[in-house]
């Protein structure tokens, strides 16, 4: 099985839907033959041509936009917007128009697009290329919420979006687009969405993480095994709809919570999940739901890695849970 | 008014009375004039008939409103009715429509039927969204209608989308993207005429310039306000046509219609026209002047019209008469229709947000 890394595991799962399926299109700001700022459609253009893989000007809600229009119509297509930070510009088109077609028509019309953004912090990139605002779409009934942690994880589930009949956004941790690799099987295969996986098993504390911060979380949990703390660790993949059944069978095992994610703190997606944990496995907690997050602030610049949850704040974190 | 022509161009959109539309293609060379004279008449009647259909449908539907049987917001095309009119004549069924939030006019002329249409101003299971939307989102996919946009501008972006899908798979088809001039100040205008130019896509821009974004006049919200001027920024053509003829309307958009048919890119309409009723049921008109309005209604794209097919001896007292009735038992019928249909049961209150819950 070969090794990739994510941006090479993306480009695959593109490739592969393209080859399958001549609907899927894919569009947006030097996606075509500049081959995308981070390399993910490398190789597309060259390969399918200009009415497949075509470059857009810098319009958000304009792509957006006519994604949506290309959708209603018969196609597939996966539009790229180069940085999550960028996607405000079409957040009318994302949440008017896109997430509420389908309710908003009975039923007549289907949406399904997939939108690839990259987004969080780590990489210097300052208040504008570093941003994690998966919360507002997770408010955002109608739309799907998908953030990968692994390079095989990200193919399996982006083609999974492709396919899908609803509009998915599709995060992609940029931060670990090359420094995580892993074996990737070549060809089609799925990861389901809306299902978590369970990276580490122990029986004491439930951390929750995705996207780059899964890879930090794991680091901690093992760091917290050696000091004899057995922790379940759960990598969400999909944040809308959510996997509660993984969650709630964690929970009922452990009795204690620490969901970590680096979006700020109020009212991102550790809130939604802490209420939905106390709503439904009150009787089970032996302590608060914690969470460990990115402070209530723009994203900063020269201060990101004490902005960002380390190992050291999520170890504090279980163990103050352990110590309640 | 005896200038304006009625100008088939070998088409012809016949109406029946319930509502439902059929193309018919005629060959003017093979027909004898006097046959020539009662399609032109036939035609000219039905302009007339759907601009009356718009009109009965919407004063009832502002009666309906006021006895508090239609809720929510409900914002009257009365006084433009000869721009859905007119400009839907040029398009054929496999053309995507995109309309605004003051679209019953536009649903109306394209043939979404009355009765579903008066069913979801009721906001009934039997509407055409299901009652989902009401009166600013009105779908029908079965006649290529993408809705009413109650975000104003929001609608253009899709419609460059769904003519980019058009060129992609090669379909010989046109969108039309109605807009009214509020919409002209939205970024999503600029972004939309960029990529439909800069892509040569099939779509038709219809602005339905009534010269005042809500209460905002188009002097107080356009640095510049000859709107069809704008596409020329983005390299192609426009124009400005009377939007209170019908035939002109027509002519017009046929014309451009069929440019934008043979892919030469898009083209930007600006219908002149005027909403003679308020913004929408909550609206004091202080932003303009009773004279102002009383002069566009002597301008009155029905009146105008009448006189002028009565000029040309192609419409009889008995005639009108008949067509008046005929508007009055359909929406009758469809009040019938929307007052005996089912409320969305409750249990649907999630069906739809997702594809699997349907």
């Amino acid at each position: 099985m070969p090794e990739m890394n994510m941006i090479q595991a993306i480009n695959d799962a593109l490739r592969v839907e393209m080859e399958r399926d001549d609907r899927v299109i894919v569009m947006g700001e030097d996606i075509g033959k500049f081959g995308g700022v981070f390399r993910a459609t490398q190789g597309l253009y060259q390969q399918f041509g200009e009415d497949r893989v075509f470059d857009t000007p810098l319009a958000e809600a304009g792509i957006i936009g006519t994604a949506i229009g290309m959708a209603l119509y018969g196609l597939r297509p996966v539009p790229e917007i180069q940085f999550a930070d960028y996607i405000y510009p079409a957040f009318d088109q994302i949440v008017n128009e896109l997430s509420k077609y389908r309710y908003r028509s009975g039923g007549q019309y289907s949406c399904p697009l997939t939108i690839r953004t990259p987004y969080g912090g780590g990489v210097k990139g300052g208040h504008y290329h570093s941003q994690s605002p998966e919360a507002y779409f997770i408010h955002t009934p109608g739309l799907k919420v998908v953030v990968p942690s692994s390079p095989y994880d990200a193919k399996g589930l982006l083609i999974s979006a492709i396919r899908d009949e609803d509009p998915v956004l599709f995060f992609e941790p940029k931060r670990i687009y090359r420094a995580v690799k892993g074996e990737v099987p070549k060809g089609e295969y799925l990861v389901p969405l809306e299902r978590a996986t369970l990276v580490r098993e122990g029986d004491q504390c439930t951390v929750i993480a995705y996207g780059a911060m899964l890879h930090m979380a794991r680091e901690t949990v093992d760091l917290a095994t050696k000091k004899g703390i057995r922790c379940d660790l759960i990598d969400l993949r999909t944040l809308l709809p959510f996997d509660i059944d993984t969650i709630l069978q964690s929970v009922q095992k452990t009795g204690r919570v620490v969901i970590v994610h680096e979006a700020p703190r109020t009212c991102g997606f550790g809130a939604e999940l802490a209420a939905t944990i106390g709503e439904k496995a009150l009787l089970y907690l032996e302590a608060p739901v914690l969470r460990i997050t990115g402070f209530d602030t723009p994203f900063p610049y020269t201060l990101e890695h004490d902005y960002l949850p380390d190992a050291p704040r999520v170890l504090a974190g279980i163990e103050k849970t352990l110590n309640f | 008014m005896s200038s304006r022509s009625l100008d088939l161009q070998g088409v012809s959109t016949t109406f029946t009375l319930t509502g439902e539309f059929e193309m018919q293609n005629i060959d003017i060379n093979t027909i004898a004039q006097s046959d020539l004279q009662a399609v032109k008449q036939n035609h000219a009647l039905t302009l007339l008939h759907e601009m009356l259909r718009i009109r009965r449908f919407e004063e009832k539907a502002a009666e309906l409103y006021s006895l508090g049987m239609i809720r929510g917001f409900l914002h009257l095309y009365i006084g433009e009715e000869a721009v859905a009119v007119g400009a839907m004549q040029a398009f054929g069924q496999q053309d995507r429509i995109v309309a605004t939030y003051r679209e019953h006019g536009h649903a109306l002329a394209r043939g979404v039927p009355i009765r579903s249409l008066m069913a979801e101003m009721y906001g009934k299971a039997n509407g055409c969204s299901r009652g989902r939307g009401g009166s600013m989102h009105l779908f029908d996919a079965g006649r290529r209608f993408y809705g009413g946009y109650a975000i104003v501008g929001g609608g253009l972006p899709i419609a460059v989308g769904l003519a980019l899908a058009d060129k992609l798979q090669s379909r010989p088809y046109v969108t039309a993207c109605f807009f009214g001039d509020g919409a002209v100040a939205e970024g999503e205008f600029h972004e939309s005429l960029n990529l439909a130019a800069l892509w040569k896509l099939p779509v038709l821009f219809l602005c339905e310039n009534n010269l005042y974004a809500m209460g905002t006049a188009l002097a107080r919200h356009q640095s510049q306000t000859d709107i069809a001027m704008k596409a020329q920024g983005y390299g192609f053509q426009g124009e400005a046509v009377d939007g209170m003829d019908v035939l002109a309307v027509e002519k017009a958009t046929r014309r451009v219609a069929d440019w934008v048919r043979q892919g030469k890119g898009p083209y930007l309409l600006e219908f002149r026209t005027y909403r003679f009723r308020a913004h929408s049921m909550y609206d004091p008109e202080l932003y303009r002047t009773k004279e102002e309005v009383e002069r566009w209604k002597e301008r009155c794209p029905i009146a105008t019209f009448q006189t002028w097919l009565r000029q040309q001896q192609l419409l009889a007292d008995t005639t009108l008469a008949q067509i008046e009735a005929a508007v009055d038992h359909e929406i009758e019928d469809a009040i019938v229709f929307a007052e005996a249909g089912p409320s969305e049961p409750v249990e649907d209150l999630l069906r739809d947000v997702y594809t699997q819950e349907g």
